[in-house]
């Protein structure tokens, strides 16, 4: 029987370690997500997890472990944030270059500078280039189910590309709900043992990884992690089906929430997802013609769901905890991208909200919401909007 | 210059050497190193002295490459395609037989 328990995102991504019984982890503690570690060592220390946990001395080093273990064929699993993340990013490339399917668990948090150990998307979202498959939790369930998603993802013959899950610091990472411990068989049988067939140490198949490329070769081998990307989409798919007849519980790339009739459709990741429905609630009771989506993938970034999406509202806003410096948000690129061809679109207005542990309240999608609703009836609307800013600071 | 003790090694390499990218760019037949001639980027390159040498084989052990055989009387010999011109081996070289002298080519 599934166990229910009362826990953190953080202890959610341990026990989905636990689960996914990785051979090596290597991790260096990281607000706010220390205790993804911690609890690991823990199993791993009471003989629940028979794994070989390695202490490190940094981010830096704790990816590099991963790399080594993986490229030796073993599952393989690391947590951090912000910082943290981004101190790993040369090695993130090397593991998709060499397609090792590492996971990574992220409690999303700011980047420096000003110091800051708050919910934001920064630090995943600055490492989308990397080649890393990105999925985003709404809740700690999420945390735990996409962890296991993400290594069978991941391991697919036709993908092998390393993935990161991020959950919202503190929001998620550090606030308690009950969650739903699958049990240990069915992960075994949903997972299986890692098999690698193409990174491996084997003194008697001798191979060489990391290997130089001269231009000769060098843009096929990046064209082959653009490949596996574009495979994962339909893996994916499939993963998130066999994972709901599995388990029951139902994944998409994108989450609709009351979207049939929808005029402005909100689009977000992570927590903000929770706080967006109950609003779209509260404005379908006042009559407003508004609906929800939530971006489960970000990465491989689902192109053809975004304009199915597209087709359904006049105006799509995008709530978004980043930014992409003169751009906007990453996502207005992103969906600006996979519209521009369209020859119907709807209007694309952005809204970067919630950095550094803001919190959005439905005052601040009141705002988003008018300016949306300038967007709706044809009047001059700004692109790019700045929600909740503190003027009086300015 | 004596001919390399891995000629056939290259050959082999050379002929089965996969043109086809695999998952993660690996080299699935090992000794790809020995048709990536490291020799070309040498700047000093090092001279020999037969008559100097003692045979210890200093040279041939600290060569990091390494590029430094001996032939049939134990005298070491020079391998260009792979010598990346360090110095090492006339660093270490107890009686001065190995001098570096710079690159003419
Ligand atoms: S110069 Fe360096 S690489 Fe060349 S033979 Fe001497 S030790 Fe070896
Ligand atoms: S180190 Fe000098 S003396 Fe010794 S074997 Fe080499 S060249 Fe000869």
């Amino acid at each position: 029987m599934p166990m229910r328990k009362v826990m953190k995102a953080n202890e959610a991504a341990a026990w989905a370690a636990k689960l996914a019984k990785p051979k090596v982890i290597a991790a260096f503690p990281i607000t706010p997500s220390t205790l993804v570690p911690e609890k690991i060592s823990e199993f791993v220390a009471d003989g629940e997890l028979d794994a070989e946990f390695i202490k490190v001395e940094s981010e830096h080093s704790a990816i590099s472990a991963c790399v080594g273990a993986s490229a030796a064929g073993v599952r393989t699993f690391t947590a951090t944030a912000s910082q943290g993340l981004a101190l790993m990013h040369e090695i993130l490339f090397i593991a998709a270059g060499m397609r090792l399917p590492i996971v990574i668990a992220v409690g999303n948090r700011a980047l420096s500078a000003p110091i800051n150990i708050w919910n934001d998307w920064q630090d995943t979202i600055s490492e989308r280039d990397t080649g890393w498959l990105q999925f985003y939790a709404e809740n700690n369930q999420e945390a735990l189910d996409l962890i296991l998603i993400a290594f069978k993802v991941a391991e697919d013959e036709r993908v092998l590309l390393p993935a990161m899950v991020g959950f919202d610091a503190f929001i998620l990472t550090h606030t308690v709900e009950p969650v739903e411990i699958p049990d240990q068989e069915l992960v075994d049988e949903f997972l299986g043992e890692y098999e690698p067939k193409h990174a491996y140490l084997d003194p008697t198949r001798p191979i060489t990884q990391g290997t130089l490329a001269f231009p000769a070769h060098y843009m096929e081998a990046r064209y082959t992690v653009w490949q596996a990307n574009e495979n994962a989409r339909k893996v994916i798919d499939e993963v998130f089906e066999e994972f709901e007849k599995r388990f029951g519980r139902k994944y998409q790339k994108i989450e609709e929430y009351r979207t049939d009739d929808a005029e402005i459709i909100f689009v977000t990741m992570g927590s903000l997802a929770g706080t967006l429905k109950e609003y779209i609630d509260h404005l379908r009771e006042k009559g407003i013609k508004a609906g929800a989506a939530k971006l489960t993938v970000y990465r491989p970034f689902p192109i053809e769901e975004v304009r199915e999406l597209a087709k359904k509202a006049k105006v799509l806003a995008l709530l978004e905890k980043n930014v992409t410096f003169s751009v906007g948000g990453a996502l207005f690129q992103d969906f600006s991208r996979a519209l521009i061809n369209e020859s119907e679109k709807p209007k694309i207005v952005d809204f970067i909200l919630g950095l550094g542990g803001r919190d959005v309240t439905f005052k601040d999608l009141d705002e988003a919401l008018a300016i949306a609703q300038k967007a709706l009836n044809g009047e001059e609307f700004n692109e790019v909007n700045w929600i909740g800013l503190r003027k009086e600071l300015l | 210059m004596a001919e390399s003790p891995f000629k056939a090694d290259i050959e082999r390499v050379q002929k089965e050497y996969s043109e086809k990218m695999t998952p993660g760019a690996i080299a699935t037949i090992p000794g790809s190193s020995v048709i990536n001639k490291t020799g070309s980027w040498r700047v000093f390159m090092p001279e020999f002295n037969r008559d100097k040498c003692v045979r210890c084989y200093l040279c041939y052990i600290y060569c990091p490459e390494p590029a430094i055989y001996l032939d049939e009387e134990n005298y070491p010999v020079f391998d260009f395609d792979y010598c990346k011109g360090c110095g090492i081996c006339a660093n270490e070289c107890p009686t001065d037989a190995i001098i570096m002298v710079r690159e003419t080519k």
